[in-house]
């Protein structure tokens, strides 16, 4: 192992090269340690009073089968090397991870392990699940210093504990991941966006349940309320094609009988506006701007907000924020703010979280940053934790 | 091993059909069971707690009816209050505890133990909230996978895991099972389509993970929960996510001389970007069984043979049938035929779901396992497989989730020949730790249960098997629920025992398998 002064981190870091020097630092260090891909998110959630386990000498895809679906690569991997040996065989992550560089101000690389331990994916969340639903597999080293491993490198699997389930989003508290399997998924043909003026989130709200619960295979829907609705199909050019008309003309009103579908038949497209359509690279670099929150970025305040759907108009009256954005067809919610806002966040929530994903670090030291639990899982949690954990040596206080 | 007064323990906790040892039960718990029943007839209505022999037998085993345990007794709470009652009672006497759905695991999760009470979910049977606009459904854990379906069917939606158990098992089992079915390489398993439960945990703490919104605030304890296979808590309501139905489906037969064709024909498919919704392969035995028994029309002189569906638009799904022909030509298949009505898909599908049970027409019994392994290992494995068939002297009919590699090898033997049994079992045995050495995994959708208990340790390290552990104790400090299940005990007697079915004397003879 080496001490080392990374390039991406300021501070001091302890710099393993291999999951042993991992058990071995964790087992002696004397003091809590952070444990960090390259970064990129370190200014997400409580400072931690830690030295800094960098992980990015753990490098390099181990075993990349694209007719099986999967890949395993070291932790430490860059996200950009994962992805473009990925499109090298027209295949990709389809949770389609977030680049929160320019909302954090932040151009630390992202790497496999820190977008798996952080749980977060983009617009495809609706249709193609979290990260969590693509991780298969892990190496990983606990607290406690002991190397084990945890699912497998095939997507059917179960036996025993989906371990690495609950390692996806722990943000590195409970274990240090050295390698991971993920599945992956093709590339598809082409995208298309539509773009459907909606005035308000209410008509927005209508328009994407309608887009998402339509045989029309829409793999995301946003709102903004400068452009409107934004639904977005992926796949086969000619299917994409045929299900952009059909999208089109469900949402004019002049669908119902062809379809059989759902609810009574309803003109959703408000009538001073048309629908638009953006092809594939102008709707790469959409989903690209609203997966990592991009217009939002001057703002010093963002809050991640996740509620049922159709929750979403209320809990954005009740906030008011500056500039907003919804995704997931309206169950994700990023709000701008001047200021932290903690009270009228938290108390707008029924269901759900909301993470104050950016903040100034006074106003993260002097908030919750994720959303507090009630007691019993709060005490869950706190057995978990000790389970993988019990010395707290992991990014201790990173999660409150 | 002590008798316990009135109450017949059985005998021999290692069960001699399978020779898997249930935990030796604690004496101390069966010499109270008179007071435990009058404490539970205390906390739920009188006639839902079962002590009688007669009405007991019903719940002494799940689908692997190869192991028998009479529980203490059954208690069948009414509701998540009741649940939360029992086992504040059963944590405060140290009582074991034993979740049942319906009962149709295959590899005896549901078995009960002789020293632990069955809390059985049949009378949570109710949808609680069918929601369109957020494309949900909200059920208590006692209702059918299939029956949720049915809520949501006229307005054209569907929840997409479909095990072939569906008409009977409920959604609380899918949840501790992490149940799969035939669609699940494109739709996923039961865990990428829970958005929460309602979970009372061993202590008799109710707790919501996740709901109609995504994606947990701190640790996912919903991940860790669904697959736990009821050693963490008992789930008494369920949000799932329903999809739209696909426009349309077809699907696509094709033979080939070569198991080996048949596989490259599987990965150039993948390697295209086409994910069917379903793929299944059949091998020359499994293939003539189902045709003897349905008669669908399934080419006899082949090899193997694959069942390609596609499902999405009309006009995707028939430029797909079009692009995954021109693959299989160029696979040398020797027969295709594309289905070119719904009958003509529901025929294609008729044989291969009524392979198990035409294997149980051909062979007095038979034994399925559950292993998965990559898919480029296919040839190798069925290699294997027919040189063991060759050395254990009995024979073996394969199917195989083809889209995800999950195989399914049937072993053909008759109980009433004297050795046969430990020869399947052996057998079958070899064939999971094969699976494990190619890469793959013991269980890919039945689940570890008590069936699979003793291959662990060939899968997992003791450092990996430890970190699991810790986890049940973080959730079940005293370790009560759901006893000798998943994790190897310290008295280990046998490594085998899977699916054994006897002369059709299979538990749920109606339900279809595969």
């Amino acid at each position: 192992m080496s001490t080392a002064s990374t390039s991406s981190v300021a501070t001091r870091a302890l710099r393993p090269r291999d999951s042993a020097d991992v058990a071995e630092i964790i087992a002696t260090h004397p003091r809590a340690l952070e444990p960090i891909g390259g970064g990129a998110l370190r200014g997400v959630g409580h400072e931690v009073d830690a030295d800094i386990l960098a992980l990015d000498a753990l490098a390099g895809v181990v075993a990349y089968e694209p007719e099986e679906l999967v890949m395993t690569a070291l932790a430490g991997t860059p996200l950009a090397t994962v992805e473009r040996d990925l499109a090298a065989h027209a295949q990709r992550l389809a949770f389609e991870p977030p680049d929160f560089g320019a909302l954090l101000d932040n151009a630390a690389p992202r790497t496999i392990g820190g977008v798996l331990a952080a749980n977060l994916a983009g617009s495809r969340r609706v249709s193609a699940g979290a990260a969590r639903d693509h991780f298969l597999g892990c190496e990983a080293v606990t607290g406690r210093g002991e190397r084990f491993k945890a699912g497998g490198r095939v997507v059917k699997n179960v036996t025993g504990y989906d371990v690495p389930k609950v390692l996806a989003g722990s943000w590195g508290t409970l274990a240090v991941l050295t390698a991971v399997t993920v599945r992956v998924a093709p590339l598809p043909e082409t995208e298309r966006t539509l773009v459907v003026p909606s005035a308000t989130a209410d008509d927005a709200l209508l328009v994407m349940s309608a887009a998402l619960g339509s045989p029309h295979d829409v793999s995301a829907a946003a709102f903004d309320a400068e452009r409107g609705c934004v639904l977005r199909m992926e796949g086969f050019a000619a299917s994409v094609d045929a299900r952009e008309a059909a999208l089109a003309r469900m949402l004019r009103g002049a669908w119902s009988a062809e379809s059989g579908a759902a609810g009574a038949p309803q003109r959703l497209v408000s009538a001073r506006g048309e629908i638009a359509t953006l092809g594939a690279d102008e709707s790469r670099a959409l989903w690209a701007a609203i997966g990592g929150a991009v217009a939002l970025a001057p703002w010093p305040v963002v809050w991640r907000i996740s509620v049922p759907p159709t929750d979403a108009p209320r809990v954005l009256a009740a906030l008011a924020p500056e500039r907003h954005l919804l995704d997931w067809g309206g169950g994700l919610i990023w709000a701008a703010f001047s200021s932290v806002e903690s009270a009228r966040v938290r108390g707008a929530v029924r269901e759900g979280h909301a993470t104050l994903f950016k903040a100034p670090r006074e106003a993260r030291a002097a908030n919750a940053v994720f959303h507090p639990q009630p007691p019993a899982l709060a005490l869950a949690t706190e057995r978990l934790k000790h389970a993988f954990d019990p010395g707290g040596r992991l990014s201790p206080g990173r999660l409150g | 091993m002590q008798s316990a007064g009135a109450y017949s323990v059985q005998p021999l906790w290692c069960l001699i059909a399978a020779m898997i040892c249930l935990p030796t039960p604690d004496a101390a718990l069966v010499a109270r069971r008179a007071e435990i029943v009058r404490a539970l007839r205390g906390l739920v209505r009188a006639d839902n707690v079962i002590d009688d022999d007669v009405r007991l037998a019903a719940y002494e085993t799940d689908a692997l009816t190869a192991y028998r345990q009479r529980p203490l007794a059954v208690a069948l709470p009414e509701s998540t209050a009741e649940v939360a009652a029992i086992l504040r009672y059963a944590a405060r006497e140290g009582v074991k505890v034993v979740p049942r759905g319906a009962g149709t695991s295959l590899s005896g999760g549901a078995i009960p133990a002789a020293d632990a009470i069955v809390v059985g979910l049949g009378k949570f049977n109710r949808i609680l909230d069918v929601d369109y606009a957020n494309r949900c459904v909200v059920a208590q854990s006692g209702v059918t996978n299939l029956a949720i379906s049915h809520a949501v069917a006229a307005e054209g939606f569907y929840y997409a895991p479909d095990p072939s158990s569906q008409i009977a098992c409920t959604i609380g089992g899918n949840v501790a099972e992490n149940s799969g079915g035939v669609h699940c390489l494109k739709y996923g398993l039961t865990t990428n389509n829970v958005l929460g439960v309602e979970l009372v945990t061993p202590e008799g703490d109710v707790v919501r993970l996740g709901g109609k919104h995504l994606d947990s605030g701190g640790y996912d304890f919903l991940g860790l929960v669904v697959g736990s296979e009821g050693l963490l808590g008992i789930v008494t309501e369920v949000t799932v996510r329903i999809l739209r139905r696909p426009e349309t489906a077809r699907a696509l037969l094709i033979g080939f001389d070569a198991v080996e064709s048949a596989g490259a024909c599987v990965a150039a498919i993948i390697a295209a970007g086409i994910t069917p919704a379903g793929m299944e392969m059949m091998d020359a035995p499994a293939i003539h069984a189902a045709e003897a028994f349905v008669g669908v029309g399934y080419p006899l002189d082949v090899a193997a043979l694959l069942i390609v569906e596609l499902d999405g638009p009309a006009v995707e799904v028939d430029l797909l049938v079009g692009r995954v022909a021109t693959i299989a030509r160029a696979n040398g298949a020797k027969y295709e035929r594309a289905s070119a009505s719904e009958r003509e898909r529901l025929a294609f599908w008729a044989g291969r779901k009524a392979a198990f049970p035409a294997v149980g027409r051909i062979s007095p019994d038979y034994y399925c396992m559950d292993g998965t392994i990559p898919r480029r290992e296919l040839p190798r494995v069925l290699g294997a497989i027919a040189e063991m068939s060759a050395r254990f002297r009995l024979k073996v009919a394969n199917v195989f989730h083809a889209g995800d590699g999950n195989l399914h090898p049937l072993i053909l033997y008759d109980a009433n020949v004297p050795g046969e049994l430990d020869r399947a079992e052996a057998f079958g045995s070899e064939i999971l730790k094969l699976c494990v050495d190619t890469g793959g995994v013991l269980t890919g959708e039945h689940g570890v249960g008590l069936e699979k208990r003793d291959l662990m340790t060939y899968q997992f390290e003791d450092a990996d098997l430890e970190v699991q552990h810790r986890i049940k104790h973080a959730f079940d400090p005293d370790v009560r629920f759901n006893p000798g299940k998943v994790f190897p005990t310290l008295r280990r007697c046998a490594e085998q025992g899977r699916e054994h079915v006897h002369a059709g004397r299979q538990r749920f003879p109606n339900l279809p398998r595969f």
